[in-house]
């Protein structure tokens, strides 16, 4: 491992034998086992870490400041920028968010779509995930194969909203538009030979010595660390507590779906990547059944005060023509409150807390990442491990700097 | 999560701190209890140890500013408890000088929420064990998220060829930065009740920019 070190000699005689000091090494910032812009001062005792400190804020962007600024339509693409891995998966919590405080309700399809597009998202967040994961443990095949499904799952962004990454394709009350003809025929396609991928990868992976070795007891989390260190998603579900906002507090049609909950027993590195690998299989199981049951209807609510009109009606009607004109300059006025707005995303409870006074803007947007509680934990998860487990552990938690640094 | 069940939780906390409790609301089925500050890491403890309310999980601790209030600051600790599905968010306000007891002997998650809050608002956390800034840069001066903070910020940085390193300067802005107040009453006709208009409710659209 290629590491710039910052450090003093490291070696005293004392006596006959050699005394070791500690080491402070400076990981990062521009490391690819970094997983971003992460910068780890970090004391090392031979090759064993015994303090481990995070320096974050090197994307920070100020989103929350700026979304402070714009209309609560604008935000909504800042909210594809945090974790850029799963961007609609961020969106989706922002717009429930918006949703509450209106007290409005996207019609069914719409409800459908965002769910479809959110487990889309999850299985592109996942492969991510796991496969880079590995790389960090030394596996380079999992990652090749697994770009190409990305690549898949992207191009079924880009037909959807037009764009790859950043999709900007939820709004307050529904979706932008409806899916294109032929796409829905196409991820059913796709949810057929996906499992074969999955299988594939879990071949190379969950038996693999190698893997095994560097994975197994390694960052162990127990139930009661995870509670108090703030710890949700897979990171919990690793720890062995069933717990899915999906099934437990559920938002949109997640009541309707049909699936389960994967929960690991042991809270080391491998039980968190067996966690995500059976939440991919979860995952397609729901976007088949989102297809089967998606219903016909419109896609965003019919409120005009929130949603604009479409452009036909705008061609005849001048109140139509008002409210679009209103709308995209300057925006819908949201009741003053307060809510916390929470969803599972792929990597945890991504939370929104929304504060509004009553004006077109928000008066104050908490976001709240869920990497940003698990990098915390990053020091007691490593302690007393080897270096190379830092960057085991730093992969399991699913480390995207977009959400942590906002 | 019913509304009642969240009803009988507020009444609950409200009769256990007793005076410790200022205000407790339920909007939007959100449950929010304010608290007086020096009793905030008691109330806190009480949160997570009674098995009535059993919030075994601090997510967030995050801060709102309004200026215009005696104590500016609002600190808000979002809380989940996992064992009865419930979430409640409790209150503490505070301004600029006057620091609030840090949640880290309660909650380890709190250290971080608590540098984030301090880096970003200036609230200051007693006893926090690593009260650092935790997003903004190394030698960053100012709170960027206090209203009173412009968005711009006040430095900017770049490479300096010459000096062979990154300096900052004072901002300048190239073009204005530009902020339509759709707040007055001649754009934003939301609910503005004008003298001698009394058809004046909700003329949302009609009013022409």
């Amino acid at each position: 491992m290629t590491i710039a070190t910052s450090a003093h000699p490291a070696a005293g005689q004392s006596g006959g034998k050699t005394q070791i000091k500690p080491y402070t090494m400076n990981f990062g910032p521009q490391h690819p086992a970094a997983h971003g812009v992460l910068r780890l001062v970090m004391e090392l005792n031979g090759e064993v870490v015994e303090r481990c400190d995070p320096h974050i804020g090197l994307l920070h962007r100020g989103t929350e400041k700026l979304i402070e600024y714009k209309t609560y339509l604008q935000a909504v693409p800042y909210f594809d920028r945090l974790d850029y891995v799963s961007p609609m998966c961020m969106e989706h919590a922002y717009v429930l968010g918006i949703e509450n405080l209106l007290q409005i309700k996207a019609p069914l399809r719409a409800q459908y779509i965002r769910v479809l597009f959110s487990e889309i998202t999850r299985i592109l967040n996942h492969i991510l995930s796991i496969t880079t994961g590995a790389l960090d443990v030394g596996a380079i095949t999992p990652a090749l194969w697994g770009f190409e499904e990305r690549e898949i799952l992207m191009e079924f962004y880009e037909r959807v909203c037009g764009a790859r990454l950043h999709a900007n394709y939820f709004r307050p009350g529904g979706v932008a538009w409806d899916l294109p003809a032929g796409l829905t025929d196409d991820i059913w396609e796709f949810t057929e030979r996906f499992p074969k991928f999955v299988d594939d990868i879990d071949n190379l992976l969950t038996n693999n010595r190698i893997f095994k070795q560097r994975t197994v007891d390694i960052g162990v989390v127990t139930k009661e660390e995870a509670f108090n260190w703030g710890f949700t998603g897979p990171m919990l579900r690793g720890s062995g507590v069933a717990w899915d906002l999906r099934k437990s507090q559920p938002y949109e049609v997640y009541d309707r779906m049909d699936f389960d909950v994967p929960v690991g027993l042991t809270g080391d590195c491998w039980a968190r990547y067996l966690v995500r690998m059976e939440e991919m299989r979860q995952s397609n199981r729901m976007i088949r059944q989102c297809l089967k049951e998606l219903p016909e209807g419109p896609v965003r609510a019919e409120e005009r005060k929130v949603s604009p009109p479409p452009r036909g009606e705008m061609k005849r009607s001048m109140e139509a023509l008002i409210h679009h004109f209103k709308l995209f300059t300057e925006g819908f006025h949201v009741p003053a409150g307060e809510t916390y707005t929470a969803i599972e995303a792929p990597k945890g409870e991504f939370g929104v807390y929304l504060v509004s006074d009553g004006t077109n803007k928000p008066y104050r947007c908490k976001i709240r990442a869920p990497g940003f509680a698990h990098l915390q934990g990053l020091d007691f998860m490593s302690k007393g491990h080897m270096l190379a487990d830092a960057v085991a552990n730093i992969a399991s938690m699913d480390i995207v700097f977009g959400e942590i640094d906002r | 999560m019913s509304e009642q069940a969240l009803k009988e939780l507020g009444d609950h906390i409200a009769a256990t701190l007793g005076d410790d409790v200022l205000k407790v609301e339920l909007k939007l089925g959100e449950l929010m209890v304010t608290v007086r500050r020096p009793s905030l890491i008691k109330s806190l403890t009480f949160l997570r140890d009674d098995p009535t309310c059993s919030f075994e999980q601090l997510l967030d601790v995050t801060a709102v500013d309004w200026p215009e209030r005696e104590e500016r600051f609002e600190v808000v600790y979002i809380l989940l408890s996992y064992k009865h599905n419930r979430r409640l968010r409790v209150k503490v306000t505070t301004d600029e000088d006057t620091p609030v007891a840090s949640a880290v002997p309660v909650y380890n998650a709190a250290g971080w929420f608590e540098r984030e809050t301090w880096d970003m608002f200036g609230i200051f956390f007693s006893d926090h064990p690593d009260l650092r800034r935790i997003l903004t840069d190394y030698g960053f001066e100012g709170h960027p998220l206090r209203k009173d903070f412009p968005m711009t910020g006040y430095v900017e940085c770049r490479y300096d060829e010459d000096q062979k390193r990154v300096v900052y300067e004072p901002v300048r802005l190239t073009q204005d930065f530009r902020s339509f107040d759709f707040l007055s009453p001649w754009e934003g006709m939301t609910n503005v009740m004008l003298p001698g208009d009394e058809k004046a409710q909700a003329p949302d659209t009609g009013s022409k920019p």
